[in-house]
Order: structure tokens, then C-alpha cells, then sequence
């Protein structure tokens, strides 16, 4: 008995404009669940779904065993906090969060406890007869929360709560409910553009794109072992470096410029004389010794992080970059020194963007992680 | 070199008051001009008409309106013992009654009948909002053949039903209803315009958090639209009441404040004393009359109105 699961669920619009396409989906109670995907991706639709206040053209939703598909918002016994807050601006702060207890006409003292403990928890307990107008963005954002906490349901939908904040808070707001969730045992389903809020806050994460699902796991595993190239550029930041290769002369040769020696006996069983395309993440481009470089690299550009650096370097017609960590004293134009290793590769099929192989060294660090 | 800097920088700051100075005259000039047409229209049409009015009610006129004989406030005294226009103002009190809350509920069901999203929807809201674009005239001729006493749909339908047949404009007992009957039809399509285009801005999103609350239609209807709706309630009610109060055209049209002055309404009332006996003075002392009630009930409303209304 999964809270949700999702089979082959699609969405289209006049029966041809597919905006979702078969997603088949479990998630797990206690779970703080993911929806990640650039703008048009589908990814509000689906939630929208899942709340009722979109139509659902095709498949079956059920919580809990039940079937969902035609029950009305209300009945589906959920709660969701809107990107704009959805705050009725001629309530205050109470009354906003009790609406919905009121129209369910639960006891006054129950209604009582309930705003209780959610206010102090969220800090709003001073705020309590202030208008919606009258609060900062994160004060409206602790209210659209509470609304949600307050009704006690199990299951919470979030779409894009945190966009219309500014990056400090969001970053405090991102822990919050992260914790709330945890402390009330929340089955979350959280929907963002925002692949670090993705990669921060859920327990799994689905990556979708134009309507289709590209790859869901932990966050971990969506980083080190990219299914394809899209969810590879998608997640990370900075975003992972990616080039067209080649093997020639048991090299591998990116981009046309860049060339890595490869233990060519490994390798040329699956990739053979095509050309195919790589993948390294920015950290696996490091900072070393003369002696021990591979390669060495015009830097045309730097980005001073404060505890980290990115240096960007120009590989055949693409840009990469390198994160390094600590401060480096490096120009525009200056040759640094970098060690690029065979084992940090990730190699993708060109016309599909498939993987074929993920990269080595990290596979063994998640092991030795685990 | 300090000493010279200080008449020096005392210099500047002079210099500095006197150009804010000049600009402040120069936006001031500029703003003038932007008001120069509004100020002298609402002067030759507003005004200097009022002056003119609040003048001419202390005095008796000759019948070319030329000023003959200070009375004081006795043009005041007479209309106030006159029964005519004490008729006159209790039928328009009447009025404002009827047509005022008639034309606002009505248009308020059917704009939020026509706010739901249905195919062909905007079919009726081009019909609900139609007789905004007929002219007073127009409609009171159309009302007139309805309400004609032997030709007349409604008293054809009446007689269908089995109904004696009703003297719509001609009975003392339903004249005043009639008009304004015919008033609140002519005034839905503006009312219900406004209150659709009210209802439109009210964020989508209110209603889907409502949902996923639990919250149903009625209680929608009553702790999320009508809140909202209100500063537009607001307006359409100060208007529709000024309106109201200043009717003519309908009247003039239909009965022509008869039968028995039932629908006399105060400017109505106004037109006949200036128009027909040519008693300019205590028809302008009904006019300070009537700008005074309009004044006074539009001062309450919008005391009233600050505490009710949510502005966003």
C-alpha cells in the first residue's frame, strides 16, 4: 500500500498535444519526493494531477491502494502550498490558516490547538492578526505553509514554494521545511526548476523532461551515474562538461583537441570506431603539479567563489569548467597545469544521449560512501 | 583659502535654493497645464453652474431665469411645505429602493453565472452586458410597447395567464414600478460589466487552494468572492445610487411624472419647475436639495464603505 503511485499517467490537451507521457511512479510513505525539470517540462501538470485540479486524460492515480481519478480535490485528503502562496489578501494571518478547518467545520478548540502548535513551530505566533500585504515574503511563505501543515493531511504537494524568495532565505526556508517534513512524517511530493533545492532537500528525485521521465533516483545516484545527457547537464552545478569524442591511436580524442590515454582494451569493446560523447563533471578536472599534469589549458575565464574557484577553459568550440577548491591566484590567458582522468569519464551514445558507461571512480566512492 | 571657501559654499547653496526653487514653479506650471482642461471644463460646466444654482435659490426670477426678488430661504421653506415635492421626494427615495439593490443582485447572479468557463460563454456575456449599449431612449420606446395596456406582451401574457390586464404606466399603484422595472433592465448590462471584470481579477489560484481545503461553493461564494469583490461592489453601488437619484431620460419617455405624480422623481421635478412654469428660483433650491442628499448619502457610503471593503 503505496501513499501514491502513479500508473501510466498521461496529460494531453485536445487529444494531441502530449504534455505528459506514461509516467509510472511509486512513492513511499515518509518520503520527500522530488519533481525537478526546466520551465514546460510538465512538471506542475503533474502535480496538478495528483492535487485533482487537473484533469487527468490518461491511467490511474491511487493513494493508498485506492483509486483517485475522479475524486475532487477535497476528497483526495492532501494539502498543497501554491509558488504565489494563494493567501486570501482580505483575511488575516489566523484566519488564513483555519480556512480550511472552518469549511470543514472541525471543533473550535481542536482548530485552536492545531493553529497552536503550527504557529510556534513556524515562528508566526506574532503575526496572527496581520494581513497578508503586511508580511515579508518569507512571514507569507510561513503561512502558506502553515495552511498546509494545519489540516493534518499526509500527503503534501509543494509547487515551486521557494522561487519568490531571495537566495538567503531560500536557502533557511529549504532546511525548514526539510525538517518540518521529517518531524511530521510528511509523505512530500516538491516540485522545482531549481536542481540544487532538488538535489538539497529530496530523498528522490524525478528529472523530467518534455513530459517524459529521464531518470529517477537519489540524488547520489542522479549525480554519479547520469542516465543521460540531459539529466547530466541538468544536474550539478556547475553543469557537467560535455564534448564529442572519438578513439584514435588508443586515445580519446574530445572535441578534436583534447586528448586522454585510455587502456583502449576496455573501452573499444562497446565503442568500437564510432563517435560517441563525454561527459566530466567539473571537480574531476584538477588542479596539479606540472609533473603530474595531463594536460595543460588556456584560461579564458575565472570566477572567484570565495571557497572555491571555477576556471573555465575553451576545448575545441566548448567551454569547460573546472571547480577547484580554495582561492586560485589565476588570469585570463594564463596555461595551468590540470589532470584529467579515464576513470571520471562518463561515456553517452551521441543520437540517443544514452549512457553507456558511467564513469568508474565514482561507482567506487559511492561504495565506499555506503 | 577657508576663509574664501565659506562665502564661497554659502554662494553655492544659495544658487542651489534658488534653481530648486525655479523647478518647483516650473512642475507646478507644468501640472497646471496637464488640469488647464479639466479646470475650465468642470468651471463653465460644473461651477459655475453650482454658484449659479446656490444663487439663484435665494431669489425669484422672471421667466427669462433673470433674477427679480431676494426671498432668502423661503424658496427653501415653500418647496419643503409643498406636498408635490415632498411626493416627489418619497418617490425617488422609493425608487433609488427598488432599482438600486434590483439592478446590483441581478447582475451580480448572472456575472458570476457567466464567470464559470463554458463553452459559448461569451455569447451570454454579450448579451448580459447588451443594454449598456442602448440609449435611454431606445429603451424606453421598447418598454413602452411592452408595457402598453392593450398591445402590450406583458399584458397579453397576463391574459394568457388569466390575469385582469394591468395599467402599467397609467395605474398610481404600479407606475413607479414599472419605471423601474425598466430602469434596473437598462442598468444590468453596465453593473453586470464591471462586477464580471471584478470577478475576473480575483486570483484563480484562491479558488484551488480553496478546493484542496475542503471549502464548498457557497462558502466560496461567501468567504472568498464576495470579499474580493467588494471594492467593485463598492463602486457599482456609489454609481448605480447617483444615477438613481439623478433619473430623467425613462421618466420623461414613459409617464412624464404621472399618473398622479407618482413618478415625479426629484429631477424630473427640477425640469418641470425650471422647464414648464418657469420658476427658476425654487427649482434650483430642489436642485441644492438634490446635490445635498447625493452628498450626504455618498459621504455615508464611503464611511461605511472604509471599514467593509478589502482593497488588495
Amino acid at each position: 500500500m503505496k501513499p501514491v503511485e502513479l500508473i501510466n499517467i498521461s496529460k494531453s490537451y485536445d487529444q494531441e498535444q502530449h504534455v505528459l507521457k506514461e509516467i509510472n511512479l511509486t512513492i513511499e510513505k515518509g518520503e520527500f519526493f522530488v519533481l525537478v525539470g526546466p520551465s514546460g517540462s510538465g512538471k506542475s501538470t503533474l502535480l496538478r494531477m495528483i492535487a485533482g485540479l487537473e484533469a487527468i486524460t490518461d491511467g490511474k492515480l491511487k493513494f493508498n491502494g485506492k483509486l483517485v481519478n475522479h475524486l475532487p480535490p477535497k476528497d483526495r485528503d492532501l494539502s498543497m502550498v501554491f509558488q504565489n502562496y494563494a493567501l486570501y489578501p482580505h483575511l488575516n494571518v489566523e484566519q488564513n490558516i483555519l480556512f480550511g478547518l472552518r469549511a470543514k467545520k472541525i471543533a473550535e478548540d481542536e482548530q485552536k490547538r492545531r493553529l497552536m502548535q503550527t504557529t510556534e513551530m513556524l515562528g508566526l505566533s506574532d503575526f496572527l492578526k496581520r494581513k497578508p500585504k503586511e508580511l515579508s515574503g518569507g512571514q507569507r511563505q510561513r503561512v502558506a505553509l502553515a495552511r498546509s501543515i494545519v489540516s493534518e493531511s499526509p500527503l503534501c504537494l509543494m509547487d515551486e514554494p521557494l522561487s519568490n524568495l531571495d537566495a538567503k532565505l531560500r536557502a533557511q526556508m529549504r532546511m525548514e521545511i526539510k525538517r518540518i517534513q521529517k518531524k511530521l512524517d510528511l509523505t512530500m511530493i516538491y516540485v522545482t526548476h531549481d536542481q540544487v533545492e532538488a538535489m538539497t532537500m529530496g530523498d528522490r528525485i524525478m528529472v523530467l523532461n518534455d513530459g517524459v521521465i529521464q531518470q529517477v533516483g537519489e540524488p547520489i545516484e542522479l549525480n554519479n551515474a547520469p542516465t543521460n545527457l540531459f539529466v547530466a547537464s541538468f544536474i550539478g552545478s556547475p553543469k557537467m562538461n560535455i564534448g564529442s569524442a572519438y578513439i584514435e591511436n588508443h586515445q580519446i580524442v574530445i572535441e578534436d583537441t583534447l586528448r586522454i590515454s585510455a587502456d583502449i582494451t576496455t573501452v573499444t569493446g562497446w565503442l568500437k570506431e564510432r563517435k560517441f560523447t563525454v561527459g566530466i563533471r567539473a571537480e574531476h578536472i584538477k588542479q596539479t603539479t606540472e609533473e603530474h599534469a595531463t594536460h595543460q589549458l588556456e584560461v579564458v575565464n575565472v570566477e572567484q567563489l570565495g571557497n572555491e574557484t571555477l576556471i573555465t577553459f575553451e576545448i575545441g568550440n566548448v567551454l569547460w569548467t573546472a571547480k577547484w577548491l580554495g582561492q586560485w591566484l589565476v588570469s585570463v590567458g594564463d596555461y595551468v597545469p590540470v589532470s584529467i582522468s579515464m576513470e571520471n569519464i562518463h561515456f553517452y551514445d551521441t543520437n540517443t544521449g544514452d549512457l553507456l558507461k558511467a564513469a568508474e571512480q565514482e561507482k567506487e566512492r559511492e561504495g565506499i560512501a555506503l | 583659502m577657508n576663509q574664501l571657501a565659506i562665502p564661497h559654499d554659502h554662494l553655492e547653496t544659495l544658487e542651489l535654493k534658488n534653481t530648486l526653487k525655479k523647478q518647483k514653479i516650473l512642475r507646478w506650471l507644468k501640472g497646471m497645464l496637464f488640469l488647464a482642461p479639466s479646470i475650465i471644463l468642470f468651471s463653465i460646466f460644473l461651477f459655475y453652474p453650482l454658484a449659479r444654482s446656490i444663487y439663484l435659490s435665494f431669489f425669484l426670477t422672471n421667466n427669462t431665469g433673470v433674477p427679480t426678488v431676494f426671498v432668502g430661504f423661503e424658496n427653501y421653506i415653500n418647496i419643503f411645505t409643498s406636498p408635490i415635492f415632498r411626493n416627489s421626494l418619497q418617490s425617488t427615495f422609493l425608487f433609488v429602493l427598488y432599482t438600486v439593490p434590483g439592478a446590483i443582485i441581478i447582475s451580480l447572479f448572472l456575472a458570476i453565472i457567466a464567470n464559470e468557463k463554458l463553452k459559448g460563454i461569451g455569447f451570454f456575456r454579450t448579451m448580459f452586458s447588451s443594454t449598456m449599449g442602448i440609449s435611454v431612449a431606445a429603451a424606453s420606446v421598447f418598454w413602452m410597447f411592452l408595457f402598453h395596456p392593450t398591445m402590450g406582451w406583458l399584458n397579453q401574457i397576463l391574459s394568457y395567464v388569466g390575469v385582469d390586464a394591468i395599467g402599467w404606466l397609467t395605474d398610481p399603484k404600479w407606475a413607479l414600478l414599472s419605471v423601474s422595472i425598466s430602469t434596473i433592465w437598462m442598468n444590468i448590462g453596465f453593473t453586470f460589466l464591471i462586477l464580471l471584470g471584478g470577478l475576473q481579477s480575483i486570483d484563480r489560484y484562491l479558488y484551488e487552494s480553496a478546493d484542496i481545503d475542503g471549502a464548498g461553493y457557497f462558502y466560496q461564494l461567501r468567504r472568498i468572492t464576495l470579499p474580493m469583490l467588494s471594492p467593485t461592489l463598492f463602486f457599482v453601488i456609489t454609481v448605480a445610487l447617483i444615477n438613481a437619484f439623478q433619473t430623467f431620460g425613462q421618466i420623461d419617455m414613459l409617464t412624464r411624472g404621472g399618473p398622479q405624480n407618482q413618478t415625479n422623481l426629484l429631477v424630473y421635478s427640477i425640469y418641470r419647475e425650471a422647464f414648464m412654469n418657469y420658476q427658476y428660483g425654487p427649482a434650483s433650491a430642489q436642485a441644492i436639495v438634490l446635490f445635498i442628499i447625493i452628498l450626504i448619502i455618498t459621504l455615508i457610503q464611503f464611511k461605511l464603505g472604509e471599514r467593509k471593503v478589502h482593497y488588495q
